[in-house]
């Protein structure tokens, strides 16, 4: 089925805009997607007329909220084809999702001298938690280098993995480069030593078919403003038998069965791990923008995009002087790149007075550009509402970058 | 030239330019003219870490009166930079520190000093001011 981009465009009303002078052209969708109407429609209809405390109130408008809420965090679990809502913890967005859980781990699972591994190609959230899970409990970091391409050095891993490997963590789709992860051979070389693991999906949600099941990862998170949902709000999806063994993480209201002073019994599976009013404005702003996107249709977005980006990437090698940053063969939603010998500051600046909204700099993942030897890079992301007529202007404007600094 | 009238100077410049992209060439062309920090200079010590580009500044003590260098990374911050050193190199250390930097507002480049840009400009513009009051108090 061809997407109708004109219909799917006119529900973003943030994109229709000029910006200093020119119609606002959004390449930085994997910091943040815009919102379609429904999922805005949503937020204001809570405000206007649902707000109420959640899981509590005997009264009308906190059952409505309630019903909302929990029929997202099915909507979720249909989403993922998770086993059971027992899986889906509402969380603030994939960073509290990790740290989450390498609090928890910190407290159950890891020992002094156990091994994690991470991978060289992570965001900072998916870098801080378990160093400062290494530093409170003794375990030791170890990363699995990148290739020049872009890819995980597969080998590199494999030799990382011992008998002392508790817990190995790797983003599906790095926010950096692009590349998507070989996720399933890294989780079963991983459960073969015994250990857990976690797959950071904040990239991937938006733009592809997760199956967590058929994935197996113990852990898997995202957050729901990069796949067109409010800000505040992510998943942590985790295997129910772990879950059920891990203590909790926040203390407070909702997490709780019975509170004595003598000791306190937690709430069943997910709520053992939501402690406090959540963000329920924001947890009903997912189950809308889950249906925004089944209406489209998951794979449709995803044909969409793998057209934007080789189109993107095409027109970028026909300039010249473009340096890519990230040339995995499995890529998904994301051009990095530099202009030879032009910063990616000055460029973001001019393409930002032409209208065009890029990221520029490390993209929170300071160790892949180290690993380059560059300042940063110039990242454009693209979702479903974006046009080959946009990456045309966008190329105009590289090139007049060119022209400036060159 | 008190700081006051090369901030004045350098507004009627801005003021010739009928549109962002001649103000933009022209920081390209003020990036050509600074005094680049010497190599010896330009060290860790003297890094502004942002977290987009890198400005280095050094500072000296001459008399009363405080000698800025500066560097960056990128062009556009660099221009900047430029203008920065323009305004408070060879002033005393008492008016570094009274003095308010108006002109950025005024020659409509504020934006570089948001939040956002994460350049090095604020942290540089507030490194000068202390280097003055470190060498009032020597």
């Amino acid at each position: 089925m061809a997407i109708d981009i004109h219909h799917i465009r006119a529900q973003f009303p943030a994109l229709h805009q000029e910006v200093n002078g020119h119609p606002l052209i959004y390449f930085d969708n994997a910091a943040t997607s815009q919102k379609p109407k429904m999922v805005i429609d949503a937020i204001a209809n809570y405000y206007n007329k649902e707000n109420s405390n959640i899981h509590r109130g005997v009264h009308y408008l906190s059952q409505k909220a309630t019903d909302k809420y929990e029929l997202s965090r099915e909507a979720i679990r249909r989403f993922i084809n998770a086993d059971s809502i027992e899986e889906i913890i509402i969380t603030r967005g994939t960073t509290e999702s990790i740290n989450l859980v390498a609090s928890c781990l910190s407290r159950w699972w890891f020992k002094e001298g156990d091994e994690i591994i991470i991978s060289a190609i992570e965001h900072h959230s998916n870098i801080v938690p378990w160093q400062m899970a290494c530093e409170q409990t003794g375990a030791v970091l170890k990363v699995i280098p990148v290739l020049d391409s872009g890819e995980l050095d597969m080998n590199a891993y494999r030799e990382l993995l011992t008998e002392k490997t508790k817990f190995v963590t790797v983003n599906h789709i790095s926010n950096a480069l692009g590349t998507v992860n070989p996720i399933d051979e890294i989780i079963s070389l991983a459960h073969e030593k015994g250990a857990l693991v976690l797959i950071d999906g904040a990239q991937a949600t938006p733009h592809m078919k997760v199956d967590v099941q058929a994935i197996n990862a113990d852990f898997y998170c995202f957050s729901a403003h990069k796949m067109y949902g409010p800000t505040g709000v992510g998943i942590l999806h985790g295997k129910k038998e772990i879950l059920e063994q891990m203590p909790p993480y926040h203390g407070g209201g909702e997490m709780i069965k019975e509170v004595k002073f003598e000791g306190t019994t937690y709430n069943d599976l997910p709520f053992k791990f939501e402690a406090g009013t959540p963000n329920i404005v924001g947890g009903i702003g997912i189950e809308a923008s889950i249906r925004f996107i089944e209406d489209i249709g998951i794979d449709n977005i995803a044909k969409q995009e793998a057209e934007l980006l080789s189109y993107a990437t095409q027109r970028l090698k026909e300039i010249g002087g473009i340096r890519f940053i990230g040339e995995a063969k499995d890529k998904a939603g994301v051009v990095s790149f530099i202009i030879e010998g032009v910063h990616p500051y000055d460029a973001g600046t001019i393409l930002d007075k032409l209208g065009i909204a890029i990221r520029t700099g490390h993209h929170c993942a300071q160790p892949v550009m180290d690993r380059y030897c560059i300042p940063g890079t110039m990242r454009a992301s693209f979702a479903v509402y974006n046009t080959k007529e946009e990456i045309d202007t966008f190329i105009e404007g590289v090139q007049r970058v060119k022209q400036l600094f060159g | 030239m008190t700081i006051q009238e090369i901030q004045e100077e350098i507004i009627e410049e801005f003021d010739m330019f009928d549109d962002w992209i001649q103000k933009y060439d022209y920081l390209i062309e003020l990036s050509k003219d600074i005094p680049l920090i010497d190599d010896a200079q330009r060290v860790d010590e003297n890094l502004i870490k942002g977290c987009q580009s890198k400005v280095w500044l050094h500072a000296e003590k001459e008399g009363d009166k405080v000698r800025f260098m500066a560097d960056s990374d990128a062009i556009i911050t660099k221009g900047i930079v430029a203008l920065l050193v323009r305004v408070l190199d060879g002033q005393k250390s008492r008016d570094i520190i009274d003095n308010e930097l108006h002109f950025i507002d005024a020659i409509g480049l504020k934006e570089h000093l948001s939040m956002t840009r994460s350049n090095g400009l604020v942290s540089m513009i507030k490194q000068m001011k202390i280097y003055a009051l470190a060498f009032m108090a020597k």
